[in-house]
């Protein structure tokens, strides 16, 4: 267990056993399970097919051997180990959150979770007046206007430069500084690359961003098309912000989101919003405080939840 | 004084010359680092901690564009030992301890596949009773697993001497400060190349083969122990993970 140190009393570890061994033998995972490999491992391959040896393999004495802990894939010929605990691996058009740490010439640096920081071009960025034009000198001075070191930020992969850091855009309205919020890193393996990464939950008045890179950014709503408008129009843009300071109920809203997401990352199950929303609603219907959901009790319910509801997946699949 | 009793053929600590101490390993002690471990051989406790592959810290550091750059830095706690001592950062030891992991390790990850960017290795010795060098290396080696780093092999390590007329496996502090010969070797395991081979103290050659052999066996059975970990850890996290 990394981050949480709980003190589990005997019927609590016990049940929590059950829960993990109920979690362990169902089919789907012993597949998985049967598929894994550690460093070094040879892997089983038809020789006579030309295998390809992709990701995490490398050759020795003609056996195709592993190089990462992980589980084996076979796509067609393509052989590869995909490693579980690891840095985010990028593919052009992942929606990523990342933090600014440098504001250089024409562009700012981001941290991802990459194994180098990624480039957010002050061309691939959008102007505070909304005018597509060419930036000038005056623009590159006022840089810092739009973004400063320490800001979060939601960006998009463009592509890859040269030397293999990322480049980003960050073009539409839905990119660009994200505020009233909470940043929380997971590993990025328990991040699915979906159709929707950006989601509004209504009733509770939040937006939620899953960044591919394990960035996850739980925050007060910002409507997308209002903030259009205020953009062309001539308000001075801190006087919003004052105005709409974030209403107590709207934070314990994102503080319940937030600890749900960091149970989840915890115990090592999948973050999607459905698993999210499922977990809040739970810790709402068991009358649970907000600094109680990290507790022992409530983790223990959850993972024995996750093993019901893969049970009875299994037999809804018979 | 004697190491091995003539009667029984015990050590000091009961164990007979060709017995290893009780191992134990455990990942993901860290919470902050890419991958951590914790590693146990005997009374010795090591903790190794892993931060990348990451952005350089420092621009003018690459050398070499191609490759990963590794970092290595051993540490003691204060109260590691018997007698609580300060012990200053860049002290001959810990700098020496700090290469030799770094070379060893070095050679076994493949750097080539994250060109740009550094590794850092931070090993810690929170209890220190006799073959720290080795506790270490193993620690590294889990860590680094558990970080996602691709490794061409599994990179174990372990001292053996020769005290009273006997190859003895897996020193501790007494055997150790005993004044005998002390030969620390590391192995890639499957590969069965040595990577690291220390000795101190004068050996003749014919002995010092019997106890480089000795060592090399130990490092088999510590690979064999790591590998058991790593696939239990993989085969957890993949489990819980779902579909």
């Amino acid at each position: 267990m990394r981050d949480l140190h709980l003190s589990l009393n005997q019927t609590q570890r016990v049940r929590l056993q059950a829960a993990l061994d109920q979690l362990e033998s169902d089919a789907s995972s012993t597949a998985a399970a049967a598929a894994s490999v550690t460093v070094a491992d040879t892997i089983p391959v038809n020789h006579e097919d030309n295998i390809l040896k992709g990701h995490g393999t490398s050759d020795l004495d003609g056996q195709v051997v592993a190089t990462l802990c992980g589980v084996v894939e076979r796509v067609n010929k393509l052989v590869y180990v995909r490693a579980l605990r690891s840095r985010y691996k990028p593919e052009v058009g992942d929606i990523i959150v990342g933090r600014v740490i440098e504001v250089a010439p024409k562009r700012w640096r981001l941290e991802i979770n990459f194994s180098q920081d990624a480039v957010l071009m002050l061309s691939s960025m959008n102007l505070p007046d909304g005018i597509q034009r060419r930036r000038t000198a005056v623009d590159e001075l006022n840089m810092r206007s739009i973004f400063i070191e320490n800001d979060v930020i939601c960006a998009e992969v463009r592509g890859f430069q040269h030397d293999g850091s990322l480049h980003l855009q960050a073009r539409s309205q839905k990119y660009g500084k994200l505020e009233k919020g909470q940043l929380l890193t997971v590993p990025p393996y328990l991040i699915k690359r979906r159709k929707q990464h950006f989601h509004h939950l209504e009733q509770y008045d939040v937006d939620l961003i899953l960044g591919c890179n394990g960035f996850v950014w739980v925050g007060q709503h910002v409507d997308t098309t209002t903030k259009e408008s205020t953009l062309l129009s001539d308000e001075p843009s801190d006087k919003e912000e004052t105005n709409n300071a974030v209403p107590p109920e709207t934070r314990r809203n994102i503080c319940r989101i937030a600890n749900a997401i960091r149970l989840l990352s915890v115990i090592g199950l999948t973050l999607s919003v459905e698993s999210v929303t499922e977990t809040v609603e739970e810790s709402v219907r068991a009358n649970v405080e907000i600094n109680e959901m990290l507790s022992a009790e409530f983790y223990v319910q959850t993972v024995e939840r996750e093993a019901q509801r893969r049970a009875s997946l299994v037999r809804k699949r018979r | 004084m004697e190491y091995v009793n003539p009667l029984t053929g015990l050590r000091i600590d009961g164990r007979r010359p060709t017995e290893m101490r009780h191992l134990m390993g455990q990942i993901g002690v860290v919470s902050k680092a890419d991958g951590s471990a914790l590693f146990e051989m005997g009374n010795t406790r090591v903790i190794a901690a892993v931060y990348g592959p990451r952005q350089l810290q420092i621009k003018g550091q690459q050398m070499n564009n191609n490759e990963a750059l590794v970092r290595c830095e051993y540490s003691m706690a204060n109260f590691s030992t018997g007698d609580r001592a300060r012990r200053p950062k860049g002290d001959r030891r810990s700098t020496e301890i700090s290469l030799v992991i770094r070379q060893t390790m070095e050679a076994c990850i493949l750097t080539k596949l994250m060109p740009r960017s550094q590794i850092d290795i931070f090993v810690q010795v929170l209890q220190a009773d006799g073959g720290t060098r080795s506790a270490c290396i193993n620690a590294a080696t889990l860590a680094l697993a558990d970080a996602g780093i691709p490794m061409r092999d599994i990179v174990t390590s372990c001292s053996a001497g020769y005290l009273c007329t006997t190859p003895l496996l897996d020193l501790n502090y007494a055997e150790d400060s005993a004044g005998g010969p002390d030969v620390t070797v590391g192995i890639l395991a499957k590969m069965d190349k040595v990577t690291l081979l220390q000795m101190d103290a004068k050996l003749p050659l014919d002995t010092f083969e019997t106890v480089m052999q000795l060592a090399i066996e130990g490092c088999k059975a510590i690979a064999q122990y790591i590998r058991e970990i790593m696939l239990q850890n993989t085969k957890q996290l993949e489990c819980r993970r779902g579909s």
